[in-house]
């Protein structure tokens, strides 16, 4: 009793309440008023149907998918405090994150939990497609989410550049030949060819996809630069803003999908 | 009061709208426009597709390293011709290393072979590697000029740009 004393003395004061602006959520409306009324839990339907938290059923994958997108937010601001994306610093950076820094498999964490947000991706997507979820009405939310996957493995190829050793700088050679060869928009793609006034060359190496995503012909610093900053500002601002339409789309398409 | 809110009726307003909303969105456009084009760079720090290259008598026969880690260009003299050879792999894009013991360019990243003359015998590789524009200038010197290349493929080896003859 005493204790619960103590709890409603806290919940009584005005610090409580101007954080807290429902009562103890022990009735249904102020269960409901917690989520509706929080502007994280929001995006979250207020009610879940039985079924939506059996494992069997969803895996939880997108929640997992989530969850390690969450950690690696965290440890990649984490790590942004000690790497530097220019030629002269960012091998040494990166060696310096393990052997100089305390934690030092902050990196690890980060580079495993990129792997592990493609695999939980790839098998949310799955157990969606095998339950039947990307019918309608939720066909709106399976197209937000194919490019969810899509900016998902964009971030796996930027950030596969920045650790400056060989195996990146020709991965991502040979992944911007592949912009190259890209119908129209490459230099050495279908169609470049055709795309000329005389002897003016209109899709050449200097004004294609792959100078663009380079800014220049090859792997050079302005292309760690670029990378870097698709890497973690542009792109996970994009991967954000659609996870909270993806979110809220579930909640208004009828919420997680049930067994039939 | 009322000869306010005369002043706009309700097609007047229509109509202001439909301009404000034209303006913003070609306001958009541009601005969308300009980061496109903000996205290439006009001065890039690259090495310089056009070099010189010493007088022809400085080459032996074979492979010649020389340029290749400023321009990327293998000097390559063979049976009478002096031409400059891509060093760029024409699989994926990688750069083969010259093995003078096995007289081959072998790409490390997945095998790709190719003979002296730059055709490839081995390895993924689709096709030869290129050859790019030499010639001399007024002073004798030699020229390489890499934004024009000659495809084996294509029959281009045999066009008097794509080589000097020693």
């Amino acid at each position: 009793m005493a204790a619960k004393g103590l709890a409603d003395k806290v919940r009584e004061t005005q610090v409580w309440k101007s954080i807290f602006r429902h009562g103890p959520p022990d009735n249904a409306r102020n269960r409901a008023a917690v989520v509706a009324g929080n502007v994280f839990l929001h995006l979250h339907p207020i009610k879940l149907k039985k079924s939506g938290v059996q494992l069997g059923y969803t895996w939880c994958m997108g929640g997992l998918t989530f969850f390690i997108f969450l950690a690696l937010t965290v440890s990649g601001v984490l790590l942004m405090f000690y790497y530097r994306p220019t030629a002269e610093y960012a091998f040494n950076d990166i060696v310096a994150l393990r052997e100089h820094v305390p934690l030092g498999i902050m990196r690890e964490i980060h580079r495993w939990g990129a792997h592990a947000m493609v695999i939980t991706t790839w098998l949310h997507m799955f157990r969606v497609f095998m339950t039947g979820s990307y019918k309608p009405p939720r066909e709106f939310n399976w197209g937000v989410g194919v490019i969810l996957l899509v900016l998902t493995l964009l971030l796996s190829f930027t950030g596969y550049l920045l650790p400056w050793d060989q195996l990146a700088i020709w991965a991502i050679t040979v992944g911007a030949n592949m912009a190259k060869a890209t119908p129209f928009l490459g230099h050495g793609g279908p169609g470049a060819s055709l795309a000329r006034i005389g002897d003016f060359v209109m899709v050449s190496d200097k004004n294609d996809v792959r100078f663009q995503l380079l800014a220049g012909r090859f792997v050079g610093e302005p292309a760690l630069l670029r990378f870097y900053i698709l890497h973690c500002v542009f792109i996970p601002l994009v991967v954000g803003t659609l996870i909270a339409v993806h979110f809220w789309r579930v909640r208004k398409d009828g919420g997680i999908s049930a067994p039939l | 009061m009322s000869e306010a809110r005369q002043s706009l009726n309700r097609r007047e307003f229509f109509s202001y709208l439909s301009v404000a909303w034209i303006a913003f969105g070609a306001a958009c456009a541009g601005l969308a426009s300009l980061a496109f084009r903000y996205s290439y760079p006009n001065v890039n720090f690259e090495p310089q597709m056009e070099f010189l290259a010493g007088t022809p008598d400085i080459y032996e026969e074979g492979v010649d390293e020389r340029y290749k880690k400023g321009f990327g260009v293998w000097m390559v003299k063979l049976e009478g011709k002096l031409f400059a050879l891509s060093n760029i792999c024409t699989h994926l894009g990688c750069i083969p290393n010259w093995q003078p013991a096995e007289l081959k360019f072998k790409c490390p990243c997945h095998g790709s072979g190719y003979y002296m003359s730059g055709v490839n015998f081995e390895g993924p590789a689709p096709r030869p590697l290129e050859r790019y524009k030499i010639g001399l200038n007024a002073e004798g010197k030699i020229i390489v000029d890499k934004t024009k290349v000659f495809r084996q493929e294509k029959g281009q080896w045999d066009n008097p740009n794509s080589f000097i003859t020693v």
